[in-house]
């Protein structure tokens, strides 16, 4: 006998994610949603866009880690409240955050005092582009030490994400890395997709990202 | 990488599916729908599946994965077709505003209980 099902298999964390996301519609809150593969970046980002940001724009962040909180330890030195998640203790070493984490996150946050919350994923361009948070938008990082091919490789991720970020661009004279080979690798899997070349360690590029995501603030 | 995760999902819907009246109700087969976009590699589904499947009345079930391919249509042109190579522009007029309009299903269709 077969008895139709017709569910999806991600509906628990999709209600979820729904329900954080009308949370943080009420509470005014711009979620962002930050994704790459393990080191390229996402921290070091982070720390230079909060420096610049705060105290202006009252962001929080929340940081998934597998087992350390050294990215938490950095974040924190910006001021801006941030909440470390060690996945490592949840579920034998999660690879990604779900929902319902953020949920648990959030409540320990004041959102009501908050303009921004950036949630840095777990590094891994495979399984986060799965998991709805209920962000309001999502970035993926690239570091030009990684492949040009990438986005080819992970198109679900450069699918899913609004943005994306090329970081270490300050390494390009020493690297063989061809910047056009991989940002039209982004544009063939995302055509039209915001593309901003970073370096978090000399900080150039940094005003067009910071215009986009104050633009996103205002929307 | 998630795929134990995935299989706890599809264990826990397979066993709210199961008709309560039904005791000993032996699940054959879960017939599930996986877009080729869909971050899931089967194999891996399938072992993860079968390790939590231990012990169940769905043991010995068959994981049935029907790979769904990726459909678009562009926006501009409402030219259909399907995606076959990480290259997301209209086949037909070259523009970038198109949508997806299936590969990405991670869904259970249908569960068969032995009679
Ligand atoms: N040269 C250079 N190095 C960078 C830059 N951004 C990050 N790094 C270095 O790259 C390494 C990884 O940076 P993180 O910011 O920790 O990367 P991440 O993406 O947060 O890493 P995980 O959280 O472990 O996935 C560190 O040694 C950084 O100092 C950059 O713009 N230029
Ligand atoms: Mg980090
Ligand atoms: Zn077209």
């Amino acid at each position: 006998m077969e008895i139709k099902v017709v569910r999806k298999v991600l509906d628990a964390n999709n209600t979820m994610a729904a329900q954080n996301r009308k949370l943080f519609a009420e509470k005014k809150v711009f979620v962002l949603n930050m994704m790459s593969s393990p080191g390229s970046g996402k921290t070091a980002t982070l720390e230079r866009t909060l420096s610049l940001l705060m105290p202006e724009v009252k962001t929080a962040v929340i940081v998934g880690d597998i087992c350390t909180s050294n990215d938490a330890d950095r974040l924190a030195k910006s001021g801006a409240p941030v909440i470390q998640i060690n996945t490592g203790d949840l579920s034998g070493g999660d690879c990604h955050l779900a929902a319902h984490i953020i949920a648990d996150a959030a409540s320990n946050l004041d959102l009501g005092n908050l303009d921004l919350l950036i949630v840095e994923n777990v590094g891994n361009l495979v399984c986060p582009a799965e998991f709805d948070i209920g962000e309001n938008a999502r970035t993926v990082v690239l570091s030009v030490t990684e492949g040009e091919d990438k986005p080819l490789k992970y198109p679900l991720m450069f699918r899913v994400c609004d943005t994306a970020i090329v970081n270490k661009i300050d390494l390009l004279p020493y690297l063989d890395y061809d910047i056009h080979a991989a940002v039209s690798n982004i544009l063939q899997v995302h055509p039209q997709m915001p593309i901003f070349q970073l370096s978090a360690k000399t900080g150039h590029g940094f005003d067009a990202w910071l215009n986009w995501l104050k633009r996103q603030l205002l929307i | 990488m998630h795929e134990m995760g995935i299989a706890m999902q599809v264990a826990e819907i397979v066993r709210s599916s199961i008709p309560p009246d039904m005791t000993d109700a032996r699940v054959e087969r879960i017939n599930l729908r996986v877009g080729r976009l869909a971050a899931i590699v089967p194999s891996s589904l399938r072992f993860c599946f079968e390790v939590i499947a231990k012990d169940t009345p769905f043991s010995d079930a068959v994981l049935n994965i029907e790979e769904v391919p990726v459909v678009a249509k562009c926006n501009d042109c409402q030219h259909e077709w399907t995606i076959e190579g990480p290259a997301f522009s209209c086949t037909a007029c070259k523009s970038g505003s198109i949508v997806i309009m299936s590969g990405r299903e991670l869904e259970i269709a249908s569960i068969e209980i032995a009679d």
